[in-house]
Parts: C-alpha cells; sequence; structure tokens
C-alpha cells in the first residue's frame, strides 16, 4: 500500500518534471532561410524542433554534477575539457563568490554540454537551427534587415563580461526565446561546420562578397557583420574549450508519428 | 650578409612598452631569438573627458605595446586572449614575409594563448594589428600598434624617442557627448569619424601627458596610423622634420614639413628641437586636430635662442578651436540655441559639467591650467579681465570677440569665436572658470545667461 502511494507520488513527480520540460522549451516552426554566411548561399531548410527558452543554467548544471561524476572538474578527462573547464566554481560543487546561480552556465566543454543535453532526453541545436531562432526579434521572426535589431547584436558583441547576469535578462523573442543575443555565446552541435581560419579577409573571398561587392552599404551590411562575429568566434573554438562568455540551449527534434 | 643567414645566438625575453615610450635600442646586441609575450584586453577606458569606450587592446594600451626587433631576430611570438574577453583575436604584423603576416597562425579564442614564430627579414618601422572578422571592427576598436625592425648597426642614436600613433574612433554620439559611447558601424563605412585621435584618446598627450624634451636635443619619434579609415598629414606646429624615413622604409627625405602616414602605415621623423616652449603635433588636416582630438603636445625647456626664435611672432595661422562648432562673432540677437526648461545645476553640478566643457570647448586655446598663451590667448587665470565684470564675459562666450583687450597689463588683439553652447554649459563653464585659477568665485546662473543673450 505504502510502496503503492509512493509510486504513485513518484509519477506524479516525473510527470511534472516533463511538464515542466514542455514548458520550459518552445516550439519553433521549420521554414527556409538562407545562411548568412558560408560556403555558399544557398536556402537552408529547418524543419519544425523545439529549444530550451533559456540559457542552461549554473543551478541547472550542478544538479547535473550529482548524478554524473564523471563531468566534475577534478574528475573530467582532459581530452573533454581544457583546463579553463568550470572556472568559475571554487570547487567541484559551489560557485565562486560573486557568481550567480540563476546566471547562465559558462566555462563548459561542448563535450560537457552535448552530455548534458543526452540527460535531458535532448540534443544539442544545430548551427543553422540556432542561426535560425536568433534571426528574431521581438516581433519578428525574421529581424536580420531591421538596423535597430543588428545595432543591438553588435553592441553586445562589444561589451565585455555580460555573462553574470540572470537568464531572462534580455528580450524574448518571436518564437518566446530569451537571450539568444546580449547574454553569452552559445554552443551548437555542429559549431565548426563554417571553417573560419582567423585570416577573415582571405575567407571572405570567393563566394561571399561582403567586403568587395556591393556599393550599396545598408543594413544588410550590419547583418552580415554580426553575424560574421558569431562565425569567427566559432571558428576560434575547439570542442574540448571551455570559455567564459559561452554557454548553451538544448535542442529537440519533434518526432511525428507518420514519419 | 643576407638576413636569412643571419644565425640567431642566443634567447630573450622581449621588453614591450606601452605608448609614448620605445623599449632601448637593439644596436648593442646580436639578432637573437626573441620571445614576444602580448595578451589581449577588451576593457573600458575614457576617449574624452567623460566620454567611455571600450577598446580592444594589444597589451591594455592604444596603440599596442611597442616592439623592437632587430634584423635576424628570429621572433617567437606568443598572443594571448584573456579570458574574460568576449571575442577571438588574432595578430597581422606587416613585418611579417608570410600568408596573412601570421594572421591565419595566431587566430585564437577567449581564455586560450598560440604561440608562432617568424624571422624578421626587412629593416623598417611596420603596424601590426587584428585581423578577425570584421576586421574594419577590431581595428576601429584601437587593436593596432607598431614593431620596429632595426637595422643590424641599429638606429642611429639620438637623445629622445616617443611612440606616436594615430587613430579615428566612430561613436553613437557626437564629439564629447557624455557617458558610454558604443562603436558605431555604420558611421565606420561611411568613413565619418567622430574622434582622430593620437595614442587612443583626446589629450592623450597634452598636459600630463605631454612629450618633453630640452633645448638641443634630438628627438625620434616612432608614427604610425592604425586607421581605420583616415590617411593623417603629420606636422608639428612650429618644426620641420631635420629627416624622415619616408614609410618607415629606408628611404631617407630631409626638411619635411608635413610627412603623409597611410593607414596601415608609419614613419620615422627626426628633428633638433631648437627653442623653448610648446610644439604641437596635429594632423594638419586641420579639423581633425581642433575639432576631433588630433593634437598632441612636447615641452621643450630650456634657454631661449633669439637668434632662431624671437618670440614676438606667434603661430598665427593656427586659430585653434574648441571642439565645439563655431561661428563668427556676431551681433545677432535671435540665434539664441533652443533650452528646454530644466531644472538650475547645483553648484557642485556645474564645476563638474563645466570642467568637462572647459576640457572639450576652452582648452585647446586658454590651456589647461587657464594660463592661455602669450600674446595669441588671454589667460583666465586670476584674469582681472574676467574678474572685472561678469556679463561682459558671458557674452564674450556667446557671441565671441574681437578686437584690443587689455588683460593682466598684456594686450590682445585677436579673435575668439562664438561658442555654440546651451545656457546650461555656458552657466557652468562659467563657474568653473570663476571659481579656480584664484578667481573671484563668482556662480553664474542660467538666467544670466539667458539675459545676456536675450540683450
Ligand atoms: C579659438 C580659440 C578660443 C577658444 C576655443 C576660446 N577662446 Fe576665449 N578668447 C580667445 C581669444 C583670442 C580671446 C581674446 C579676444 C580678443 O583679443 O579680442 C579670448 C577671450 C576670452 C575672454 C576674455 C578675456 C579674458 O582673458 O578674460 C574670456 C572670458 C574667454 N575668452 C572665455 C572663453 C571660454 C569660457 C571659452 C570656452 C567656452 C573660450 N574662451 C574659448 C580665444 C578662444
Ligand atoms: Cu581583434
Amino acid at each position: 500500500m505504502f510502496s503503492k502511494i509512493l509510486s504513485i507520488v513518484v509519477i506524479m513527480f516525473f510527470s511534472l518534471i516533463s511538464f515542466g520540460q514542455k514548458e520550459s522549451m518552445a516550439l519553433i516552426e521549420g521554414g527556409t532561410y538562407i545562411p548568412l554566411y558560408g560556403s555558399d548561399s544557398m536556402p537552408v531548410n529547418v524543419v519544425d524542433f523545439k529549444i530550451d527558452k533559456y540559457p542552461v543554467t549554473n543551478a541547472e548544471f550542478k544538479e547535473f554534477l550529482e548524478e554524473n561524476p564523471k563531468w566534475r572538474k577534478s574528475n573530467v578527462i582532459a581530452l573533454f575539457a581544457d583546463g579553463n573547464y568550470m572556472r568559475h566554481f571554487k570547487n567541484d560543487t559551489e560557485l565562486k563568490e560573486g557568481e550567480l546561480q540563476n546566471a547562465p552556465m559558462t566555462n563548459v566543454s561542448w563535450f560537457a554540454a552535448k552530455k548534458y543535453c543526452e540527460c535531458q532526453g535532448k540534443r544539442l541545436p544545430t548551427l543553422d537551427e540556432w542561426e535560425y531562432v536568433g534571426m528574431a526579434s521581438e516581433k519578428r521572426a525574421d529581424a536580420r534587415t531591421k538596423d535597430e535589431y543588428n545595432k543591438f547584436i553588435l553592441s553586445w558583441y562589444e561589451k565585455p563580461n555580460s555573462y553574470n547576469q540572470e537568464i531572462g535578462s534580455t528580450f524574448k523573442n518571436y518564437w518566446g526565446v530569451y537571450d539568444m543575443h546580449g547574454l553569452v555565446w552559445e554552443w551548437t552541435q555542429d559549431f565548426n561546420s563554417v571553417l573560419i581560419s582567423g585570416e577573415s579577409r582571405k575567407d571572405v573571398d570567393g563566394s561571399n562578397d561582403l567586403f568587395c561587392g556591393g556599393a550599396a552599404v545598408g543594413s544588410s551590411d550590419l547583418m552580415n557583420y554580426a553575424a560574421f562575429m558569431r562565425y569567427a568566434f566559432r571558428g576560434s573554438i575547439k570542442a574540448n574549450y571551455s570559455v567564459r562568455n559561452l554557454g548553451f540551449r538544448c535542442a529537440k527534434s519533434i518526432n511525428k508519428p507518420n514519419q | 650578409m643576407n638576413a636569412k643567414d643571419i644565425k640567431a645566438v642566443s634567447e630573450m625575453k622581449a621588453e614591450l612598452t606601452a605608448p609614448p615610450f620605445v623599449p632601448k635600442s637593439t644596436a648593442d646586441r646580436e639578432a637573437t631569438k626573441l620571445k614576444v609575450d602580448m595578451e589581449i584586453l577588451e576593457e573600458t577606458g575614457e576617449m574624452a573627458d567623460g566620454v567611455e569606450y571600450v577598446y580592444w587592446t594589444f597589451g591594455g594600451s592604444v596603440p599596442g605595446s611597442f616592439i623592437r626587433t632587430k634584423v635576424g631576430d628570429e621572433v617567437e611570438f606568443t598572443l594571448k586572449n584573456h579570458p574574460d574577453n568576449k571575442l577571438p583575436h588574432n595578430i597581422d604584423l606587416h613585418a611579417v614575409n608570410g600568408p596573412g603576416g601570421g594572421a591565419a597562425s595566431s587566430f585564437v579564442a577567449p581564455g586560450h594563448e598560440i604561440t608562432f614564430s617568424f624571422k624578421t627579414l626587412n629593416p623598417g618601422l611596420y603596424v601590426y594589428h587584428c585581423a578577425t572578422a570584421p576586421v574594419g571592427m577590431h581595428i576601429a576598436n584601437g587593436m593596432y600598434g607598431l614593431i620596429l625592425v632595426e637595422p643590424e648597426e641599429g638606429l642611429a642614436p639620438v637623445d629622445r624617442e616617443y611612440y606616436v600613433m594615430q587613430g579615428d574612433f566612430y561613436t553613437k554620439g557626437e564629439f564629447g557627448e557624455q557617458g558610454e559611447q558604443p562603436f558605431d558601424m555604420q558611421k565606420a563605412i561611411d568613413e565619418d569619424a567622430d574622434y582622430v585621435v593620437f595614442n587612443g584618446s583626446v589629450g592623450a598627450l597634452t598636459g600630463d601627458g605631454a612629450l618633453q624634451a630640452k633645448v638641443g636635443e634630438t628627438i625620434r619619434l616612432f608614427v604610425g596610423n592604425g586607421g581605420p579609415n583616415l590617411v593623417s598629414s603629420f606636422h608639428a606646429i612650429g618644426e620641420i622634420f631635420d629627416r624622415v624615413h619616408v614609410e618607415g622604409g629606408d628611404l631617407i627625405n630631409e626638411n619635411v614639413q608635413t610627412t603623409l602616414i597611410p593607414a596601415g602605415g608609419a614613419a620615422i621623423v627626426e628633428f633638433e628641437v631648437d627653442v623653448p616652449g610648446e610644439l604641437v603635433l596635429v594632423d594638419h588636416s586641420i579639423f581633425r586636430a581642433f575639432n576631433k582630438g588630433a593634437l598632441a603636445m612636447i615641452n621643450v625647456t630650456g634657454e631661449e635662442d633669439k637668434d632662431v626664435f624671437a618670440g614676438t611672432i606667434q603661430e598665427g595661422i593656427y586659430l585653434p578651436e574648441g571642439g565645439t562648432i563655431q561661428s563668427m562673432p556676431s551681433d545677432d540677437e535671435d540665434d539664441a540655441k533652443e533650452e528646454t526648461a530644466a531644472v538650475e545645476l547645483s553648484k557642485a553640478e556645474k564645476m563638474e559639467l563645466g570642467k568637462k566643457v572647459y576640457g572639450s570647448t576652452c582648452f585647446a586655446c586658454h590651456q589647461a591650467d587657464g594660463q592661455g598663451i602669450e600674446n595669441a590667448f588671454p589667460p583666465l587665470a586670476n584674469a582681472d579681465y574676467l574678474n572685472d565684470d561678469v556679463n561682459r564675459a558671458i557674452d564674450i562666450v556667446l557671441r565671441g570677440k574681437s578686437g584690443e583687450i587689455t588683460v593682466n597689463g598684456k594686450t590682445y588683439n585677436s579673435v575668439m569665436t562664438a561658442q555654440n553652447l546651451t545656457d546650461k554649459e555656458v552657466a557652468a563653464v562659467m563657474t568653473y572658470i570663476y571659481n579656480s585659477w584664484d578667481n573671484n568665485g563668482t556662480e553664474v546662473t542660467e538666467e544670466m545667461v539667458r539675459k545676456v543673450r536675450k540683450k
């Protein structure tokens, strides 16, 4: 009898969690978009998927560490996380003075972020998925042609030390997703699929005419500049890197029953 | 001997210096394995009094640390990107023969470092800069500096060497607009600079920052131009460059008045200072000097030499104007500026605002401590003319002044242009002046300014 009650409680508890999980993700309607930068500017198809409304926080990551001691600072294999891993933690479980529980988890490698998402039954968003969601302003699904929107992004890229703020402190976009811009960079599954060598003037050669082509200078240039910086950042990192301004959020595919 | 064949015999850590200083000559040493250790920092600094800007820097300064090498050195370069930085960076050294000047092999993420090496083959003064996308933005935020490759025997010894580098900056607010000013990409693309400065900020090399020299000394300036956009017409008011290493290379030109320094280029200029006084370095695209900040000073101390300079003729050609838009003196009654009704500032607030207005508007002529310049700009410090009549002084600021006046027993016959300031700013700057430098302590109200304006 007692165990029956317990199991009901447990079931309720889990369904609450999974309910909570549903709430914590936003549904993104797929579509096509033209990536701002890449080897060729062909339209890319993004199918419906879900993405976390907020970046993963320090507190959430701590919970994950409790269940996955392998990923604690003291245990993690160097191959999977460099020396900066969890640098803002005092030890395996406690944040340093002044770090917020509810701030985005950063100093985390791609391997650890990927593992975290897998343990939630999720995955990292693909680069295209991330960019697709990142096009949205508060009002529009694709705000890339809006000057103010691009200026906001650019001005954030310039400002040092924005990582130690609570999640949700920037704007909520068209899809109901927060903090895509203005808080931290985010890992994507295939972050280095577009290779930037660091010799950006060379990277520009060829198909993309950002610095060579157009005579008219307008918002499209601003938006390209903003995207450029994101790709440059992604091009500079490796999967075992942990960076103070780099966090992540998870995504999930939608399994359509008829497929 | 071919530079390629010079063998580096020893190993040493490079001395890096922040501007305006340069490391010591390499004349006394052999080619060596030179270890350069440079850190990239993104940090907030002051572009002008009360104007904040986020700089991206090589070594914590704009321009970045000066690197001094000599032909045949094997440079082992470690570039560190501070963990708190937000962006990846790299370095393109124009002194390097190789793809991208080292840029591709130096691309480094925040919290990481990278080491690469190169051999210095060509003597000269070279620019280095960040080349990460978007390149213009990284340069516009201050990511440039100079690397010198000395010839085997070193450059000829001189008495003093300094490091000066010009750069143009693009901010959301106009010149002098207070508070934190973000970079403005659109203005940068339009090449519409708000600031053109030497060594990263307005006044970096004036007042306490002025370069020092003594009469009879030979000065060598390593002058660079980071750009990103503007070409510099580099000139010293009151001095002729005895020698210029044109574009930082082997060619030496003599007796040069103004030397052109391209964006992404440099020059070495040398001159002997003959008379005491203040030499003013400017970009002779002259609005940049007096309205955008491209102005530096060399303080020359020592004995007068009347044969060289009699002292009675002033630099009459240059009427340094402040940063505010100038207009000629006028009697016009209705060009009063629209004023939004606002509360009067407290005296302390006026002092604060007044100091800033003074720094950006009056300073160029009346000088840092209100001492003026003899025969050209009358003093505001302990000035009888000022203290005698407050309304007359306000009127001069509002409408300008020309004709002969006598201040502290000396006559001046020159022109002060009308200053395009709001009543609030005039009240603040006048209060500031009256309560500084031994003046009589008058507090000027906006009402007083309004009355004079209506006259
Ligand atoms: C372009 C150079 C220039 C600038 C900028 C300038 N002044 Fe003057 N100022 C002069 C000159 C020249 C005179 C003397 C005019 C004459 O000979 O008739 C003068 C005279 C004066 C006088 C009266 C003489 C005295 O010594 O008391 C006052 C007061 C004064 N200026 C205040 C200011 C204030 C305040 C500012 C800034 C808001 C300012 N000036 C900006 C050049 C300048
Ligand atoms: Cu850079």
